[in-house]
């Protein structure tokens, strides 16, 4: 059985002053299995993060429905952890503050949280730094803040908005060797959203291709590069060919993308 | 060279700062020793400061500044006290803004001065009234400051709370609340500076005791050394409690400064 299902989901717009209803999204299916690691890939303003926020269950889809676990998905909740590309640890909070907040939420005791928030400090390598206030962290120990913060909740899947796009392209880089390499001994499933195409392959065992607006899946390509993933796997033929085959199809979109904003 | 935005030395802010003053008082001593106005309509600084020690020290002048002190306090308090919770209400669920918003936005701009009248009608001229009289001036201000705040929290932080399992009460609680603490507190700093104007205006008016009494009283004889005096110890008790408040707010949430 798949862990999550979305089964036609599609989200329409209402037209702003009376205008025409604008379709963000054409109906999607995609079924994603338990530990699978999906990146979905495609131009922006392309529908891919409504997508991911009706999974989350913070937007509500116009029609269709998902599944995780079999059950339907009507609300946010603590099975599907978010991290989000804007910086949203919670200022008044420490960094361990911020990653024990799920497991405060749930009502679990004080001395059983430290430990777990422990040990995903450890996890995102941020020792040191338990005190510290969001303000204080760059932006790459912030967003590694975020994924301890949505992980030390265990979910039943960890949903990604573009987490590195703020950030520069070393700090991103290495962002993504720590997120994957998380996954490869922690196993988890994953739903991560980019516009990167080299991120979406590194990243992913299958990779969403998604059109320009109104969205829909245009391609879903299989990724079956050897774990564990290092950096230099980037500069290997293989990912060279999913990526010219990648850049073609994301191409096209984009352009698509332009001509309609230019229309 | 003045460049536009460009930031002047802490050094030199200081006695830029200070240089004002010390211009203020040489231009106010130059017209009223050097004889340019009337003395019954204006005093000299040094004639303020002895008429000022005097009303210290014969006069308890510093009973009156303390009863002062207690009604901006007390009135400040208890409009606090019923506009923090409802401006937080009224941010948070849209329903409770759509039921008090209009009145609160019109009673805003009710004068509290205008109130006193009624106001000794209903508690007489008692300590009662000046509290209320602050209480009307403070209150709505706060609401709809601190409703406007908290409306506008960041969404994204809700919805981050949310996707970590947070109740529609956790999020008012441990979001919103902890989120626009410094903004509340910030706000009634602010409004705080104004209840100091509403006490000497309650004061003016059937009043036997404090700081607006004494200006009041000091008007009929042509005290205008004491009344420069008591607009003076205003001026330096609202600039000690906004102090005061800063460092507070400073010390509750370190987080919004760091």
């Amino acid at each position: 059985m798949s862990k999550l299902l979305i089964e036609g989901v599609s989200r329409t717009f209402a037209g702003v002053g009376g205008g025409q209803p604008v379709q963000a999204l054409q109906p999607v299916d995609l079924a994603v299995a338990a530990n699978d690691f999906i990146t979905i890939l495609g131009p922006s303003g392309c529908g891919k993060s409504t997508l991911l926020r009706i999974v989350a269950g913070l937007e509500a889809p116009s029609t269709g429905r998902v599944l995780l676990d079999g059950k339907a998905v009507a609300r946010p909740g603590p099975d599907r952890g978010m991290v989000f590309q804007s910086y949203t640890l919670f200022p008044w909070l420490t960094v361990a503050q911020n990653i024990g907040f799920g497991l405060r939420e749930r009502g679990m005791p004080e001395r059983e949280r430290s430990d777990i928030v422990a040990s995903y400090v450890d996890l995102v390598g941020l020792n040191g730094f338990e005190n510290h206030w969001p303000k204080q962290l760059s932006g790459g120990m912030q967003q590694r803040t975020a994924i301890a913060r949505a992980l030390a909740n265990d979910p039943e899947i960890l949903l990604l908005d573009e987490p590195f796009g703020a950030l520069d392209n070393q700090t991103r880089g290495l962002m993504q060797e720590l997120l994957l390499g998380i996954w490869e001994r922690r196993k988890k499933t994953v739903l991560f959203v980019t516009h990167d195409i080299e991120e979406a392959i590194f990243m992913a065992s299958r990779v969403i291709v998604m059109s320009a607006r109104p969205g829909r899946i245009k391609s879903d390509v299989p990724v079956d590069l050897p774990h564990p993933r290092h950096y230099t796997l980037k500069t290997s033929p293989e990912f060279s060919t999913l990526k010219a085959q990648l850049t073609e199809d994301i191409r096209i979109e984009a352009m698509r993308t332009a001509q309609t904003q230019s229309a | 060279m003045l460049r536009p935005l460009y930031p002047v030395r802490p050094g030199t802010r200081t006695v830029l700062g200070v240089a004002f003053f010390v211009l203020f008082v040489a231009f106010w001593a130059w017209i009223t020793l050097g004889g340019h106005v009337n003395r019954i309509f204006l005093a000299d600084p040094l004639s303020m400061l002895k008429d000022g020690w005097r009303l210290l020290v014969e006069d308890r002048f510093w009973l009156d500044i303390l009863i002062t002190i207690w009604r901006v306090f007390g009135g400040f308090m208890l409009a606090s006290v019923v506009a923090v919770p409802i401006g937080i209400a009224m941010g948070a669920w849209k329903p409770v803004e759509a039921f008090l918003e209009p009145f609160v936005s019109f009673a805003r701009y009710l004068p509290a001065s205008a109130f006193i009248p009624l106001l000794i009608l209903w508690a007489g001229i008692g300590e009662l009234e000046k509290l209320l009289v602050i209480f009307v001036g403070s209150v709505f201000q706060i609401i709809l400051i601190i409703a406007v705040k908290v409306g506008s929290t960041r969404r994204d932080l809700v919805e981050a709370a949310y996707t970590l399992g947070a109740t529609d009460n956790g999020i008012v609680k441990r979001v919103i609340m902890p989120a626009n603490a410094p903004e509340i507190a910030e706000t009634l700093r602010l409004v705080l500076g104004w209840a100091w104007t509403y006490v000497i205006v309650a004061e003016l008016i059937g009043s036997s005791s404090g700081i607006g009494y004494m200006i009041i009283n000091s008007q009929s004889r042509l005290a205008t050394g004491q009344i420069i005096f008591g607009i003076i110890v205003i001026g330096l008790i609202g600039l000690l409690s906004d102090f005061a408040f800063k460092a507070l707010n400073r010390w509750l949430y370190p987080w919004s400064l760091a």
